[in-house]
């Protein structure tokens, strides 16, 4: 039951063979029993997912189901749920219980899925490895004494380790493809605007976006036409009609022009990962697309830019925690300003504090211009990149991991090298388009390699497409791990 | 007001700029659906946006931006076809993201124009008029309250207030007296009413003041300034301004140096203390807000809005001028607020009945063709209704007497029905007690006598009660004559029409 895809989850639930309550229990049976050694989950109420697959079964009974009723979710612990915990994986917020739902809380409720739980993820969504949590680190399913990647590792565990059926995920610089990969599962990152991000707790506004984590491109064109639509509560939601994202998923890629960018193929690329994406390219090959060499010369600046503006934009979201209405409030404190400084060094990590301190520089009086200013200038570029390279190919590929899952606490002393792990996937978000990660195989240590799929913007349907005829023909994504209770 | 005379050394010359907060008349705040009401219990009127909790997100309020259009279409100015909300970053219990959503480098309104009628304060002196630069117009939100000392040692934040939708209006230093930065504050405290973007109750903060002064030799550069913050009465800026100048004319005097600083007025003590110096400043780390798309204001929308001003102070006075022959000067105090230029247009026409309506509708309220019943109204509305005001201390639309009622009494003066003298024993009867101009006059029997043959009667009877003065008056002393029109008067118990009655006299004095 567990490796069934949604399609196969609901056809069962809605055949009656298995009920809500049931699937739910299951999951909660295997949380018990694995997520003390794999912490993919920061809050489970069990009650309260059975309260609602209760309700579930009552509208799969009353034959009001739809695609999704009675699956049961992982939701990311950024996503606002109603009464529950939501902590963002910070002190801060350890003892945050949300009074409202996000809108993707809302959709998922409204679609009749059963919120199974709050994954594990680095604080306010600042990491790679999710190692950066307070509540402890994920651990890697395929080698526990790796890191699941970041900052959806506790979805990317969840799903990998068949601890849900599908989980959310967000992805600022590439929070939902490198665990995605990391965790040999598949993850998508829509169009910046897609999904509302009304009630998920903000990093960087402008490069913040929601999207699925689940074992096929399948399972994602089926979460991801329950999360998208018009949100008037969010001002950088787009208003498009409501799409079906399994529209295309059987379309032939015959003509299909993939572009492969140079600069994703270089120096920093491990050789087990280039060989993966290779193989991958050469199935596509053999499914009828054609190869095109692309160039997106300003990619290499990606990463900088990307640490100039979301740390500006996150020392301006986070400045709400300040220990007033809510969240962590030091104990002892003299004055006001006191109060602010202990509340803050005390509720925030390290790696938080360290953003805070570098975009309230980029941002400070004297440096505006040289920082700030000159990287939102570039960033106009790398979209520009991409606007070129969309004129020669359809879709672009390239690794979504310059490699394979590396090792707990291998890069914790050396942010930098962190912030490298995501030189593949940063310039999507600056470029605010979709993109996407699918298992592409295996490293030469037995860890999951990821390939991603870079779109257009709204091209969502045709990623899913490309990415369900590889699943079609390979089988990286049925892969599971040992240990885990299979 | 407290006309006090400054003391001060001829040879300088003073610097006046004003930043003004006013507060938009929406139902909802500026950034979400909580309501923006006065006075409501701490805290009820704190959404999730208001108390900007994990994940919420600001929606502009359109009603807030069609405010900006409006004003800045009164004050002539550029409205911007794209401008940007920015995040003012700091820290404070009261500002609850942390930061405040502003305008800064592209607000919405631009360049515009007030023109200002300036009362000088010392006796002699003409008012004039004065052209006052606003450099911008930009929308915000207002933070929250910090209530101290409600229990001990302890400071408590209400965010009813944060979110509240704000015009900062800022002005050029053109102002060169507290007059005329009273002025400047009164006329635009009038028109943000005028136009109903604002309520502009000062008590309760929707209209506040900061002042940035500086003087100077004249025709040298620009002195040092400080910012008098959050003046909310017109006599606390005036008070304000003459003692900030007096000290910086002093500090400067005395050799001192002037720091830019913000300061506070003590409206106890009259005087004004810095808060904080410059050198204290924050660095605000202004960026735009990629929470909020550029604001982008449409040719059709801007003239939607225009659609949906009323006729402006400065056109009304015009008018006024143009059409009824006003003064200049009366035309000003009927048009310096909303409500005596409504008031004085309803009594000018008073409401007819649909079939004369339609016939009148080329022009509906220009007055009586001539004039005469408008200079007659404006008369009686700067003499004798405002001075009943100021007695019994009310307001305009407060005023018991209403406008078809005083149209009505208006009406029978201009048709010889009552005298002038008459009319003010109608007008204080009505404002004691009530009732329409002809049931008083007809109660109280104060129709003028205009029966020819009752005023002859009158006439002869003085003629021949008084054959000496009449003697005396025919050989030449005129001045005899108001004599006699006193005594007809007297013996009509003040009916006679006047004018008929001068006729009628002079004709059987001549013999």
């Amino acid at each position: 039951m567990i490796n069934s895809s949604l399609h196969q989850l609901g056809s069962a639930l809605r055949a009656g063979k298995i009920s809500s309550v049931e699937l739910t229990q299951l999951y909660l049976d295997r949380i018990a029993e694995l997520n003390p050694a794999l912490n993919a989950y920061v809050t489970i109420k069990a009650e309260t997912s059975l309260d609602q697959a209760r309700r579930a079964d009552t509208l799969l009974a009353g034959g009001k189901a739809q695609p999704l009723t009675g699956i049961p979710v992982a939701q990311k612990d950024i996503f606002c749920a109603k009464g529950w915990r939501t902590t963002c994986g910070s002190k801060m917020l350890e003892n945050f219980i949300a009074p409202y739902d996000a809108h993707v809380i809302t959709q998922f409720n409204n679609a009749g899925a059963v919120n199974l739980g709050k994954t594990n993820m680095d604080e306010f969504a600042m990491g790679s490895s999710n190692e950066t949590s307070h509540f402890g680190t994920v651990k890697n399913p395929w080698d526990r004494n790796a890191v699941p990647g970041g900052s959806s590792g506790g979805a990317a565990c969840a799903v990998a380790a068949r601890l849900c059926a599908a989980a959310t995920g967000t992805d600022t610089g590439g929070s939902i493809r490198q665990p995605a990969a990391l965790c040999g599962i598949s993850g998508i990152k829509p169009t910046y605007g897609t999904v509302s991000r009304y009630g998920m707790i903000a990093f960087a506004s402008s490069l913040d976006q929601a999207g699925p984590m689940a074992r096929s491109a399948e399972d994602l064109a089926l979460l991801l036409n329950v999360m998208t639509g018009f949100d008037e509560r969010d001002s950088t939601s787009l208003k498009r009609d409501k799409e079906d994202y399994a529209r295309e998923l059987n379309k032939p890629l015959a003509g299909l022009r993939i572009g492969l960018p140079r600069e994703f193929f270089a120096e920093g690329l491990a050789q087990d990962v280039a060989g993966c994406v290779n193989a991958a390219i050469g199935e596509y090959k053999k499914l009828g697309a054609t190869i095109v060499d692309i160039s997106l010369p300003n990619s290499r600046l990606a990463v900088p830019v990307y640490y100039v503006l979301a740390p500006a934009e996150a020392s301006s979201n986070l400045s709400r925690y300040d220990g007033v209405r809510y969240g962590y409030r030091a104990p002892e404190y003299g004055d006001l300003t006191e109060m602010y400084e202990r509340s803050r060094a005390q509720g925030f990590g390290e790696e938080v504090k360290r953003r805070i301190m570098i975009g309230t520089y980029v941002l400070s009086h004297g440096y505006y211009d040289a920082y700030y200013l000159q990287a939102q200038k570039i960033r106009r570029l790398i979209a520009q990149d991409f606007d070129d390279a969309f004129r020669l190919c359809d879709v672009i590929m390239g690794p979504t991991s310059p490699s394979t899952a590396f090792n707990l606490g291998e890069k914790g002393d050396d942010p930098v090298q962190m912030y490298l792990s995501d030189i593949y996937t940063i310039a999507v978000n600056l470029a605010g388009l979709p993109g996407m990660s699918v298992p592409a195989g295996f490293g030469s240590n037995g860890r999951p390699v990821g390939l991603q799929i870079i779109g257009n913007y709204f091209a969502e349907a045709q990623m899913l497409n490309v990415a369900h005829q590889y699943q079609l023909a390979t089988d990286h994504h049925d892969h599971t791990p040992q240990n885990i209770g299979l | 007001m407290i006309h006090k005379t400054i003391v001060r050394a001829p040879e300088w010359e003073i610097v006046i700029g004003l930043e003004v907060h006013t507060q938009l008349s929406t139902s909802s705040k500026i950034f979400s659906g909580a309501s923006t009401t006065y006075g409501a219990e701490p805290n009820t009127q704190a959404d999730a946006v208001s108390i900007a909790l994990p994940g919420v997100l600001p929606v502009l309020n359109k009603g807030a931006v069609e405010r900006a259009i409006k004003f800045g279409l009164a004050v002539g100015a550029h409205i911007a076809p794209r401008s940007v909300f920015a995040r003012k970053n700091y820290f404070y219990p009261d500002l609850p993201k942390g930061y405040q959503i502003s305008q800064f480098d592209l607000p919405v309104v631009g360049q515009g124009v007030l023109t200002i009628l300036v009362e000088p304060l010392s006796g002699n002196a003409k008012p004039y008029e004065k052209v006052v630069r606003i450099t911008r117009a930009h929308l915000e939100e207002d933070a929250g309250k910090s209530v101290h000392g409600e229990s001990q040692g302890l400071t408590g934040v209400d965010l009813n207030r944060a979110g509240t939708p704000l015009l900062e209006i800022v002005s050029e230093p053109d102002m060169s007296s507290a007059a005329e930065a009273v002025a400047y504050a009164k006329t635009l405290h009038s028109l943000v009413r005028w136009i109903g973007i604002c309520d502009g109750n000062m008590q309760e903060g929707s209209f506040r003041c900061d002042v940035n002064v500086s003087v100077r030799r004249p025709g040298g550069p620009l002195g040092t300034r400080r910012e008098i913050k959050n003046l909310n009465s017109f006599k606390f800026m005036q008070q304000a301004i003459d003692y900030e100048v007096q000290w910086q004319i002093d500090t400067l005097e005395n050799g001192g140096k002037i720091h830019q600083a913000t300061v506070l007025f003590d409206a106890d003590k009259g005087t004004t203390h810095a808060m904080r110096s410059k050198e204290e400043a924050h660095d605000y780390r202004y960026f735009p807000d990629p929470d909020l798309l550029p604001l982008e204001i449409s040719e059709e929308w801007k003239e939607q809005v225009r659609a949906t001003l009323p006729e402006l102070p400065e056109a009304k006075r015009n008018r006024y001028v143009k059409d009824f022959g006003l003064s200049s000067y009366d035309a000003g105090i009927l048009t310096a607020s909303r409500e005596v230029a409504d008031f004085f247009e309803a009594a000018l026409n008073p409401p007819q009945s649909p079939l004369v309506r339609g016939e009148a509708s080329s022009s509906p309220d220009k007055g009586r063709p001539g004039g005469v019943e408008a200079k007659l109204c404006a008369n009686w509305l700067i003499g004798e209704v405002s001075a009943q005001l100021n007695r019994d201390g009310l307001e305009m639309q407060q005023s018991p007497v209403t406008p078809q009622q005083l149209g009505g009494m208006l009406k029978r003066i201009a048709d010889g029905t009552i005298s002038n003298a008459a009319a003010k024993e109608v007008f204080r009867t009505m404002w004691a007690e009530g009732g329409d101009a002809d049931s008083i006059i007809e109660a109280k029997g104060l129709k003028q006598v205009s029966d020819s043959g009752a005023i002859e009667a009158i006439v002869d009877e003085i003629i021949a009660a008084n054959a000496d003065k009449v003697a005396e008056y025919r050989s030449g002393k005129d001045k005899l004559f108001g004599f006699f029109v006193g005594l007809a008067m007297k013996a009509s118990n003040g009916k006679a029409n006047p004018a008929q009655l001068n006729d009628i006299l002079k004709k059987k004095l001549a013999g």
